[in-house]
């Protein structure tokens, strides 16, 4: 079995609204070092040990699902886990 | 001409424009569930509003996967008219039939009003009965409708004319270049977040959204039908 971290942002360049709204109240709260929040997304898959490369599959579920290239960054962590 | 509606778990505005198709266009129209495998014999595909899947994921991210799904696909590549609106056009987002993608709106609200429209482009399947420049007035209502695409695919709307309509004076939410609705290239998909379907009636406030889908049907008979 696999266990995998999957890691959604928006893309640098895209605004991110939640981001902004959430700065702007750490920054009422007296947090004023805070220069930049991104808001993303984290998934956690449990995915089964078969012929097709884990690699592979979670990449193309990543760019078919579950990130959307146009505005979003993903990365992934894959860790084999022994299952119970 | 006969129309299909496509109904997702989770659509809400496909009674409004079965409605505006049967009774203020004067068509025929159907209803076509998610999990239908054909639209055989419709000339044209709609994907109303709603929040399918919940929005779960992304708005219109799961829905692009139902069964229905590469019949519209199909549909588009063979001419047929499509119209996505709002939840309809984050489908066609997302299926990858239009280009670009739905952001949160600008100041994260749910926002439902009406709004005034420019249409920028009168020459397209879905816009020939409004005048070019023309200002229109029509609901929206939803809280994902800041259009984003990177500046390359901006350069290829503009340059293309695939910009149909842009909100005139105010944006409500954010969008790039004031954007509402867009065609792709073949001009025969039409995405746009305002409601057309909600206003074919002065009692709704406007029948603006009339003309859309007189454009529709005006330019299928212009091609498919025989007159003597």
């Amino acid at each position: 079995m696999y266990k995998v971290k999957v890691f959604i942002t928006l893309r640098e360049n895209v605004l991110d609204p939640q981001g902004t709204a959430v700065e702007s109240a750490l920054h009422s709260m007296s947090f004023e070092a805070v220069r930049d929040v991104r808001i993303g997304k984290y998934m956690e898959l449990t995915i089964e040990k078969t012929d097709q490369d884990i690699d592979d599959a979670v990449k193309e579920m990543c760019e078919r699902l579950l990130a959307n290239t146009v505005i979003e960054d993903y990365r992934y962590e894959i860790e084999e886990v022994v299952a119970l | 001409m006969k129309f299909a509606v496509i109904v997702f778990p989770g659509s809400n505005c496909d009674i409004d424009m079965f409605h505006a198709i049967q009774d203020e266009l004067g068509e025929e129209v159907e209803y076509v569930p998610h999990t239908a495998d054909s639209l055989e014999g419709f000339d044209g595909i709609l994907l109303p509003g709603g929040f399918s899947y919940g929005d779960y994921l992304r708005t219109g991210a799961i829905a692009r996967f139902s069964a229905i799904m590469p019949e519209v696909v199909k549909a588009a590549d063979a001419g047929v008219p499509v119209l996505g609106v709002c939840n309809g056009f984050q489908v066609l987002l997302e299926a990858g039939l239009l280009p670009g993608a739905m952001r949160k709106n600008r100041d994260l609200a749910f926002i439902c009003k009406q709004t005034q429209l420019k249409v920028e482009n009168n020459t397209t399947m879905f816009t020939s009965c409004y005048e070019k420049g023309e200002l229109i007035t029509l609901p929206i209502a939803h809280g994902e409708g800041n259009y984003y695409c990177d500046e390359e695919t901006l350069a290829q709307l503009q340059a293309n004319h695939q910009i149909a309509f842009s909100y005139h004076a105010d944006n409500p939410n954010g969008s790039l270049e004031n954007i509402a609705g867009i065609v792709n290239e073949n001009g025969n998909v039409l995405g746009m977040m305002p409601h057309p379907e909600r206003a074919v009636d002065r009692l709704l406030g406007s029948e603006d959204g009339l003309k859309l889908f007189q454009s529709i049907v005006r330019n299928w008979r212009e091609s498919y039908v025989v007159t003597t």
